[in-house]
């Protein structure tokens, strides 16, 4: 348990490392929604060739990582039902809110924006109680 | 130089998913789990990225523009709008079904097996659908 805090200390200071590469070099906001949803429908100020890279790094350095250390697991759930309902809704949600956990949550909260912040204590506020409901009350996840 | 840097964010944004086991999605719904076996890790990887993220912030508040030219991002749109809230609620509804987000997502593509595939394409299904979302919801909810 005391390793996990440290590795996760450790992880988000990478993350927000990577955000501030992307922020001081690019000029731009990272965030995963916003990244992807671009190549998606053409949207915003990246282009696609930065986009693509970005994302072919968050492709391969857990893949490295996992070739050199060997696997973690995922625990990600086989019920095909819940992957596609969530999955439509992670998608459409943070593009219509216009920010992820990334986007919204790291980049946002680092630079006290309302929006941010706002957005936030909403998608953790449905998420608990989605937990909540669906484990403990309906016992589906 | 643009992508190579991209290529750069990208890289430590995916190892630091990996390493902080945000790609484990019984992290991330334990997390969110206040009744169960509660799993504070996800607030210190929070806590851990806002870190380096504010300084930047700071630093690039008085520089006059990011390495590779161009412009820093407009300061934070003040005005919040029933998008930010509805969208932000779909989202948590998602992500506490899967414990999966975008980001962890595309760092456990290829290890996360077919379910991981599976939840990538609906996910991007959902974004071509979300501009028809928005004009449905600029009808169905008057503007605030």
């Amino acid at each position: 348990m005391e390793m996990d805090w440290i590795r996760g200390l450790l992880g988000g200071l990478l993350i927000g490392s990577g955000g501030a590469v992307y922020l001081l070099a690019n000029g731009r906001v990272m965030g995963a929604s916003g990244i992807i949803g671009g190549l998606v429908d053409g949207s915003g100020r990246s282009t696609a060739g930065e986009r693509a890279s970005f994302l072919a790094g968050v492709v391969l350095l857990p893949l490295l990582l996992t070739l050199a250390f060997g696997g973690v697991a995922t625990h990600v759930t086989g019920n095909l039902a819940v992957l596609v309902v969530a999955g439509l809704l992670v998608g459409t949600g943070t593009r219509i809110a216009n920010g992820c956990t990334s986007g919204h949550g790291v980049c946002g909260i680092s630079r006290l924006s309302l929006r941010g912040i706002v957005a936030t204590c909403f998608y953790i506020g449905a998420g608990g109680l989605t937990v909540i409901l669906f484990r403990h009350l309906l016992g589906i996840i | 130089m643009r992508n190579l840097y991209a290529l750069l964010a990208g890289s430590l944004f995916g190892a630091g998913l990996h390493i902080s086991g945000m790609t484990d999605t019984a992290k991330v719904q334990g997390w969110l789990d206040i009744f169960g076996d509660w799993d504070p890790t996800l607030a210190f990887v929070m806590g851990g990225a806002i870190l380096p993220m504010a300084i930047a912030w700071r630093v690039a508040a008085v520089r006059k523009a990011p390495l590779t030219g161009g412009s820093f991002p407009e300061p934070p749109e003040p005005r919040l709008g029933r998008n930010l809230v509805i969208g932000s609620v779909l989202f948590g509804i998602g992500w506490g079904l899967a414990g999966l987000c975008p980001g962890p997502a595309v760092a456990s593509i290829t290890y996360g097996g077919s379910g991981v595939v599976v939840f990538m394409l609906a996910m991007l299904a959902g974004m071509g659908l979300a501009p028809r979302a928005r004009s449905y919801l600029d009808r169905a909810v008057p503007a605030e």
